[in-house]
């Protein structure tokens, strides 16, 4: 067992650097407001979070992670470019399923974070080589990918609209995509819809049934896609290089899907920049599909840090979450990338080493 | 001394009892019918608490009774690693009862859980918020949904009269225990076509760490061991 002031100092050596790397500290409040959280997140968030209650703000969250208050408090009053540090404990609630686990993980750890605003194109990179260079010596497996990648070769489908945006909603459910994929590529067999004596009752309104009825019998008219399409986001999905040969092969991708070339060329021109900050890009790996059983709103680069240790999450993640900050922002957007160590477990990896 | 924690009243109650008879064990509530205590007969060492079904998984759990008759959704539901903490000593055979996902029966585009996912995604998109599902049945349905990969819902609590939340647009759909439908049928829902969330079924659980040659014995005698 680490003691806990251990794992407090190696989260203030991370906050030291993300300072010299001209981050504002910022301290948001323990408890959330917890209808925002819930309402992004959903009911994930609703089972690792623990929720209590204020009897005149209502429902409040013990801060699950540090994104949405920091997000929230720039979108206020922030400047842009902007950068933000922060160390904290966030809480997450381990539910067991059927049996108790045998290295039950902690309830509450440190998060040490680093957030960029700005519009650089240049962001990214920033953001990967600090994290990389303060993890260097814990020789952790590096990983990328690239959100904006898999959703630009899903909208450039040769597909209606409903179907198109379907896919696009699921991107980050892997096998809820893939039936859709298969179905779509099968002849459609029209569907009925039984009358029923029911009365009308709910918040759903007749109208919006009808209207999905309509789409669904629009559906049936749709000649399948070509076995060659899924094919190709297939491949594409299943990419993995290490990240100095992926460019190649990306490239050949476009070839066939010429709608992810500009994806592409935003891709090599970051690695470019990764390595033009001293990264050997033979030791990170691409991996096309990173980033699609994560957070929801990544939509752009990601990366993680990971160690050889069973069960272990992430010691570092991050990535790239316009979305959120579109969402959030409502109808404002600020491109935005961060990410979080986790000091408690490096500092159980240098106790170890 | 082993306790056995029986449902104290109802059907439930009734037929635990004659389950128990069945195997030459004779329970039976001591004194009025408004006393929770109870009497063993044929068995030794055996005594029997009366309590609420929604509290005998807890009671187990925390090693107050050794034994107790509840339905496996409530031990599911309640108790987090409910394998590491009691054991299904032996199905009983009554209290069948499906947990199930209910849409309102006029949702005529709603068949299974794939349309329910689509909906939920409409539903969002046009209302500014997640669809609701009404249950007292957090866990379970949670973890079930989540596991068919479904998301743009929020659960409700609702711990009673959870049919009526849809007509009285607390909820769009709900999520309960049902034996025969008929409740749901007279409040105009309908299940969705998919296996259900769970099959339960009253069951007579142990506390693991009371496993010892009484209890051994006390099994073998019900036929149970």
């Amino acid at each position: 067992m680490i003691p806990k002031r251990d794992k407090q100092s190696v989260g203030q050596r991370f906050l030291a650097a993300f300072r010299d790397a001209g981050g504002v500290e910022v301290a948001p409040d323990l408890l959330l407001p917890a209808e925002s959280l819930l309402d992004l997140y959903g009911e994930d968030i609703r089972a690792r979070a623990y929720v209590t209650a204020d009897p005149i703000r209502g429902e409040m969250m013990l801060r699950p992670d540090f994104t949405v208050p920091v997000v929230q408090a720039h979108m206020q009053n922030g400047a842009e470019p902007a950068r933000y540090c922060y160390l904290g404990e966030v809480f997450r609630k381990q539910d067991m399923g059927d049996t108790h686990p045998e290295n039950p993980r902690d309830i509450e750890y440190l998060q040490a974070g680093f957030e960029l605003f700005s519009r650089d194109p240049d962001a990214d990179a920033e953001l990967f080589a600090l994290f990389h260079d303060l993890l260097a010596p814990l020789n952790l497996r590096a990983e990328i990918g690239d959100m904006g990648l898999l959703l630009d070769a899903v909208a450039a489908l040769p597909l209606p609209d409903a179907r198109r945006d379907a896919l696009m909603h699921h991107i980050w459910r892997p096998g809820r995509f893939r039936r859709l994929l298969a179905r779509f590529g099968q002849p459609t067999t029209p569907r009925d819809f039984p009358e029923t004596d029911a009365p009308w009752a709910g918040l759903r309104s007749e109208d919006e049934m009808i209207r999905r009825i309509a789409r669904l019998n629009a559906d049936a008219a749709v000649a399948p896609l070509a076995p060659i399409w899924s094919e190709r986001l297939d491949r594409l999905f299943a990419l993995q290089a290490p990240a100095d040969q992926v460019t190649p092969l990306l490239r050949d991708l476009a070839q066939d899907m010429p709608a992810i070339a500009p994806a592409v060329d935003r891709i090599a021109a970051r690695l470019q920049a990764i390595a033009d900050r001293g990264i050997d890009l033979s030791a990170v790996t691409f991996d096309a599909s990173h980033g699609r059983t994560t957070l929801e709103y990544y939509d752009g680069f990601t990366f993680s840090f990971a160690a050889d240790r069973a069960g272990w999450p992430d010691v570092a993640s991050g990535g790239r979450y316009d979305a959120l900050t579109r969402v959030l922002g409502k109808g404002r957007e600020i491109p935005a990338v961060g990410g979080i160590i986790r000091p408690g477990l490096v500092a159980e990896l240098e106790g170890a080493a | 001394m082993i306790r056995l924690g029986v449902p104290s009243k109802g059907r439930l109650m009734e037929q635990t009892f004659d389950w128990f008879a069945d195997r030459g064990v004779t329970l039976s509530r001591s004194g009025s019918d408004r006393e929770y205590a109870g009497r063993v007969e044929g068995a030794e060492g055996v005594s029997l608490v009366l309590l609420s079904a929604g509290e005998i998984p807890r009671e187990l759990a925390a090693g107050r009774i050794e034994l107790g008759v509840t339905g496996t959704d409530l031990v599911r539901e309640k108790l987090a690693g409910w394998r590491d903490l009691v054991s299904e000593v032996a199905p009983m055979g009554f209290g069948h009862a499906d947990l199930i996902i209910a849409v309102p029966d006029c949702w005529r585009d709603c068949r299974d859980l794939d349309d329910f996912a689509a909906i939920a995604r409409d539903f969002r998109a046009q209302h500014g918020f997640r669809l609701r599902i009404a249950t007292k049945y957090h866990r379970l349905v949670r973890a079930w949904l989540a596991e068919h990969e479904v998301a743009d819902y929020q659960l409700v609590d609702s711990q009673g009269a959870t049919e009526g939340t849809v007509t009285n647009q607390t909820a769009e759909a709900i999520a309960d225990i049902t034996s025969s439908g008929a409740t749901l049928r007279a409040n105009n829902l309908r299940i969705l076509d998919e296996e259900p969330v769970l099959r339960s079924q009253a069951t007579l659980f142990a506390n693991r760490s009371a496993m010892g040659p009484e209890m051994q014995a006390f099994l073998t005698q019900l036929g149970a061991a």
